[in-house]
C-alpha cells in the first residue's frame, strides 16, 4: 500500500497556517464531552495533556513513574533549538527547516519539519512565560549556544539541565490542570494494550503497578507519547523503564510502525566499564562547543596517560575530516568517526572503546571558571561515574544508543493509520528522518504537545460522536482477558533464567549486529539469534512474585517480551533498507571515504510495517518522500 | 577487575510487603562487588542472587540512573542517598565502600510518604503541593516574546539554583520534623524571583504551605539536614525566602 501523509500542498511557508484554518473546531461547550487519553507525561505527553485539559477536553493522563515529573525527557541536558535568530547570525525558520531536513539525511517529511521550525519560536515564549529559568546574558536577554549540524547559535539552555527545566514547565502546566480537574492523573500505571473497536482507537488497557489491577479506560481519542525504543540494545542512555511496549501493543492492534531501523547512537557517552553495567550515561553534545575530540595517532599510545601524548601525536579527527563543522559535526557522523578510531586500534581506556574529549584548549582560552560555569554539572557527573577529573585530563567518551527516529507512522495530523490513535514526540517517526540533530528532541516533544495536537485533534473529534462506546463492549473484555492471559503465561513458566539475563543477551546481539555498523551478514545473524532468545524467554524465564502486587520483575518481563518481538522487526527493516542514511549505516553502502551512501532512487521513502499476526511476516507499506524545497543532495559537513 | 578482587558486603535491607504490613531488616550478602558499580547495580546483582535462591527480590524505585529523575530514594546507613555530597543513590558508586562493610538500607520515612513495598514509598504528597500553586497560570499560546521582559542574570541564576530540585524527597527523609519546606521553598523562590511568577506569588505561597500542612509534613526548626541530604545541594536560604514570601503574603488580600 502507498501511504498518504495528507500533507498540505502549496508554498511550504503557508502550509501550517492554511491547514490550521482548514481544520474543524469543536465548540467550547462540547469539548468537555470528549474524553482524551494521553499515555506518557514527558515533554510531548505532559504538554499535550496540559494543553488539551486547558482547552476543556476531559483528559486522563498515564505514566509508569510515581510522578509525571519523572519522565525521561528530564534527562536531556544540552538545550532546545528555536529559530529566534536573537544572535543576529543568519538564522531563520527556513534555515532551521533546512538544517533539520538535511541533518535527517533527507528521510523526513518536509511539511512536518517546516511546521516544527515554525512553532519552535512559540515554544521558547511559552517556556519563558511558565518560569523556565533559561540562561541569560548580563542585559537580561536569552543566551544561545551551538549544537551539532548547525552553523548558527540557536540552542536555548538552562545550564546542563534543559530537559529537566522544560519538563518541569510542562509538569507545572499539567499540575495546574489536575487542580482544575480537567486532567485526571494516573501515575504508576502502565498501558498494556490498545482497545480498538470497529477499526477505531477507543481506549487502553492498563495495569495499576501498585495493586496489579488490570482495567480498561475508554476515550474518544488516544494519544501515545511514550518515547523511544533504544533500550532494545539493553545498554543505552534511556531510563530503565523506557520501553517499546505501548507502541508495540498499538502495532499489534494494527498501527503501522515506520522506519524502526533508524536509531541514534550518540557520540559522547561515558564508555562502558564492566558487565554489571545497567545503563550508559550521556555527556551533553553542548560539550562539543568547547571540547575537542581526539584519539592517539599511534596505536602504542592508546594506553598512555593522555597528558603524556604530545600535540603532534594526537589526531583531532573531526577537525581533520570535517573542517567546516569540526567538532560540531552531526551525531551520526561523529559517532561513526569515533568508532573508526577505535576499530583502528587507537581507542583509549578499558577495552580500547573510547576517544578523548579534551577541554584544555578551551580552558586555556576562557579559563577554568568559565568552563565550570558552562558545564559544571556535567563534569561533576563524569567524575562521580569515572572518578576522573575532566578539568585535569580529557574525558573518555564512546557512542551509545540514545534516541529512536523511527516510531509509529502518523499523518500530518499526528494520527496513525488507526483513526483516533495519535502519536506524539519520540514515539512517532515524523520529523527527524534518519538522524536527529542535537537539541531537536525537546523542540519536537513540546511542538507536538503544545502547538500541534491541540489543533489537529479537534479536526478528528469534530467528526465523531463523543462517548459512543462503553467499557462493557466485548473488545474491552477481550483486551483485559488477553493482558491477564499474557501475565499468567509469564508466571507459569517458572524457568531458570532471570529476565535480565535474557535481556542482556538480546542487547549484546542487537548492539553487535544491528548497532552502529550493519551488514547483510550481521543482520541475518541477528535474525537467527533473536528467535532463540524469545524461545528461551517463553520456555525458561523465571518471573517471581504475584500479579496482584507491586512487582517490578513482572513489569520488566513484559517490557522485555515486547523487545524480543520488536528486535526482529527492527532488524528486518535494517536488512531491507539497502542504503546508508543518517544513523542507519550499512557497510555495503558507503562512499570511498567511508561516508554514508544514500540511494535516493530506490529508498527515498518511509517504510511502514503492518502486523499480520503471530508467525506471519509483517507487510511492508511505503510512503514516498518528496523534496520540493530542500533539494536532495549528498550531505556534506566538510 | 579480576573475578576475586571485588568487595564482599553485608546488607541489612528493609523488607515490607505492603503499606500496612509489619516490616523488618533482613540481612543479605553482596559478593564480589566492583568499585565501578553504582549502588543500584550492586542491588541489581543482589536481586539476581535472591531470584536464583527463590527469594522475592528487593523492590526499590529507580529510573534514569543518572541523578536527575528523582525516582531513587533510599536511606543508606541512616543518611538519605548515602551521604556523599550532592549525589543521588543511583550516582553513588561502590568505590565509596570497602570490603567487609555492613550497609543498612531503608526507605524514606515520613508520615506523608506511606511505604508501598520494601524501599518504595508513595510521594504523591509532593505532587499535591505543586498542584496547589507551584506554577505560573499562563495559557498555552498567547504569551509575549521570550525576550520581551528582560530578566536580570542574577535573578535568572537564582531561579535556576532553586529550580534544580529533582523532587526526590530526600529533604523530607533527612528532616527530624519530616518537613517539605526546602522542596516547597525552592519552587516558591524560583517563581517569586521571576517577573512571570510575581503576580501570583502571595496566593501561591499561602496555598502551597496550606497543602504542605494538610499532607502531614512537619515544620522547619532549622536543623539544615535537608540541605545536607539534598542531592542537588539546594540551599536552605530558600526556606528563609519561603518564610519571607509567606510574611509578605499576609498583607496581601
Amino acid at each position: 500500500m502507498i501511504l498518504d501523509g495528507k500533507c498540505p500542498t502549496g508554498p511550504i511557508e503557508k502550509t501550517w497556517d492554511k491547514h490550521r484554518f482548514d481544520l474543524k473546531l469543536v465548540n467550547p461547550a462540547n469539548k468537555r464531552k470528549y474524553k482524551v487519553i494521553v499515555v506518557g507525561t514527558g515533554l510531548a505527553g505532559g504538554a499535550a495533556a496540559a494543553s488539551l485539559g486547558e482547552l476543556g477536553y476531559n483528559v486522563e493522563a498515564f505514566c509508569y513513574q510515581d510522578s509525571p515529573r519523572r519522565a525521561h525527557s528530564i534527562a536531556a541536558q544540552g538545550g532546545i533549538n528555536a529559530a529566534k535568530a536573537y544572535p543576529n547570525d543568519g538564522d531563520s525558520i527556513y534555515r532551521l527547516f533546512y538544517d533539520t531536513v538535511k541533518g535527517g539525511d533527507f528521510r523526513a517529511r518536509e511539511a512536518d519539519v517546516w511546521r516544527l521550525a515554525q512553532v519552535s519560536n512559540n515554544i521558547i515564549d511559552q517556556c519563558v512565560a511558565q518560569g523556565v529559568p533559561f540562561a541569560r546574558d548580563y542585559a537580561g536577554y536569552l543566551d544561545n549556544r551551538s549544537f551539532g549540524g548547525a552553523q548558527v547559535s540557536r540552542t536555548f539552555y538552562a545550564r546542563g539541565q534543559t530537559g529537566q527545566q522544560l519538563l518541569l514547565g510542562a509538569y507545572s502546566a499539567l499540575s495546574r490542570q489536575i487542580k482544575e480537574k480537567t486532567v485526571k492523573m494516573f501515575p504508576r500505571t502502565e498501558m498494556l494494550d490498545l482497545v480498538v473497536i470497529d477499526g477505531v482507537a477507543k481506549g487502553i488497557t492498563v495495569r495499576d503497578l501498585i495493586t496489579g489491577e488490570i482495567r480498561v479506560h475508554m476515550a474518544d481519542a488516544v494519544c501515545l507519547a511514550t518515547g523511544g525504543y533504544v533500550n532494545v540494545f539493553y545498554l543505552s542512555t534511556n531510563a530503565m523503564g523506557c520501553s517499546v511496549t505501548a507502541i508495540w501493543k498499538a502495532y499489534k492492534k494494527g498501527a503501522f510502525l515506520a522506519n524502526p531501523c533508524y536509531t541514534q547512537i550518540h557520540p559522547t557517552c561515558i564508555p562502558q566499564v564492566g558487565d554489571h553495567q545497567s545503563k550508559l550515561t550521556l555527556m551533553s553534545e553542548s560539550l562539543r562547543n568547547d571540547g575537542r575530540c581526539w584519539a592517539p595517532k599511534k596505536k602504542e599510545d592508546s594506553q598512555k596517560y593522555p597528558g603524556d601524548i604530545p600535540e603532534e601525536d594526537r589526531d583531532y579527527y573531526l577537525e581533520r575530516k570535517y573542517p567546516s563543522f569540526g567538532n560540531l559535526a552531526p551525531r551520526d557522523i561523529a559517532s561513526r568517526a569515533a568508532k573508526e578510531q577505535c576499530d583502528d586500534g587507537r581507542g583509549v581506556g578499558p577495552g580500547g572503546r573510547g576517544v578523548y574529549l579534551d577541554f584544555q584548549t578551551a580552558i586555556n582560552r576562557v579559563g577554568e571558571h568559565t568552563i565550570k560555569e558552562r558545564y559544571g554539572n556535567l563534569f561533576e557527573m563524569y567524575e562521580k561515574i569515572t572518578a576522573e577529573d575532566a578539568y585535569k585530563r580529557p574525558m573518555r567518551i564512546y557512542p551509545a544508543p540514545h534516541y529512536s527516529m523511527g516510531g509509529l507512522w502518523v499523518d500530518y495530523n499526528l494520527m496513525s493509520n488507526i483513526p483516533g490513535l495519535f502519536v506524539l514526540g519520540e514515539a512517532n517517526f515524523s520529523v527527524h528522518g534518519a538522524n536527529r540533530l542535537g537539541a531537536s528532541a525537546l523542540m519536537q516533544g513540546l511542538a507536538d504537545g503544545y502547538f500541534v495536537i491541540p489543533y489537529t485533534i479537534s479536526g478528528y473529534l469534530a467528526s465523531i460522536k463523543a462517548g459512543d462506546y462503553s467499557a462493557d463492549h466485548p473488545e474491552c473484555k477481550k483486551s483485559i482477558d488477553d493482558v491477564k492471559a499474557n501475565i499468567n503465561k509469564m508466571f507459569s513458566i517458572e524457568g531458570k533464567k532471570t529476565v535480565s539475563e535474557i535481556y542482556r543477551a538480546l542487547g549484546r546481539v542487537m548492539w553487535e549486529n544491528v548497532g552502529m555498523a550493519r551488514s547483510k551478514e550481521s543482520l541475518e545473524e541477528a535474525l537467527k539469534e533473536i528467535p532463540k532468545f524469545r524461545e528461551e524467554f517463553w520456555n525458561d524465564v523465571n518471573v517471581t512474585g504475584e500479579g496482584g502486587d507491586f512487582n517490578q520483575q513482572l513489569e520488566n518481563a513484559g517490557r522485555v517480551a515486547d523487545f524480543l518481538e520488536f528486535a526482529e522487526l527492527m532488524t528486518r527493516d535494517a536488512l531491507i533498507r539497502e542504503e546508508s542514511c543518517g544513523g542507519h549505516f550499512r557497510i555495503e553502502h558507503q562512499m570511498p571515504d567511508g561516508e554514508a551512501k544514500r540511494d535516493d532512487e530506490n529508498f527515498c521513502h518511509v517504510t511502514a510495517w503492518e502486523y499480520k499476526g503471530v508467525g506471519n511476516a509483517p507487510e511492508q507499506h511505503r510512503e514516498p518522500l518528496k523534496f520540493e524545497n530542500v533539494h536532495l543532495a549528498v550531505r556534506s559537513y566538510k | 577487575m579480576s573475578e576475586q578482587n571485588g568487595m564482599n558486603l553485608t546488607l541489612y535491607v528493609w523488607r515490607q510487603k505492603g503499606p500496612n504490613a509489619t516490616g523488618k531488616l533482613e540481612s543479605y550478602q553482596a559478593h564480589n562487588v566492583s568499585p565501578d558499580e553504582s549502588f543500584l547495580e550492586m542491588l541489581d546483582e543482589v536481586n539476581e542472587d535472591l531470584i536464583k535462591k527463590g527469594i522475592e527480590p528487593i523492590a526499590f524505585d529507580h529510573d534514569c540512573r543518572e541523578g536527575i529523575c528523582g525516582m531513587c530514594s533510599q536511606v543508606i546507613n541512616g543518611v538519605p542517598h548515602g551521604g556523599q555530597d550532592r549525589t543521588t543513590v543511583c550516582q553513588l558508586h561502590m568505590r565509596s565502600f570497602k570490603d567487609g562493610d555492613s550497609i543498612y538500607i531503608e526507605p524514606w520515612r515520613a508520615k506523608a510518604f506511606p511505604i508501598v513495598k520494601d524501599l518504595v514509598v508513595d510521594r504523591a504528597a509532593l505532587d499535591k503541593i505543586i498542584q496547589s500553586g507551584g506554577y505560573v497560570s499562563c495559557h498555552t499560546g498567547g504569551v509575549p516574546d521570550g525576550n520581551a521582559i528582560p530578566i536580570p542574570k542574577k535573578a535568572a541564576d537564582y531561579a535556576m539554583d532553586a529550580a534544580e530540585c529533582i523532587g526526590c524527597g530526600a529533604c523530607v527523609a533527612g528532616c527530624p520534623n519530616s518537613t517539605a519546606m526546602l522542596f516547597t521553598g525552592a519552587k516558591v523562590s524560583q517563581l517569586a524571583a521571576l517577573p512571570q511568577g510575581k503576580a501570583e506569588a502571595a496566593q501561591r505561597v499561602r496555598e502551597m504551605l496550606k497543602t504542605l500542612e494538610e499532607c502531614g509534613f512537619g515544620n522547619c526548626s532549622n536543623h539544615y539536614e535537608c540541605q545536607a541530604a539534598c542531592p542537588k545541594g539546594i540551599n536552605v536560604k530558600f526556606i528563609a525566602k519561603l518564610n519571607r514570601e509567606y510574611m509578605k503574603s499576609i498583607f496581601i488580600k
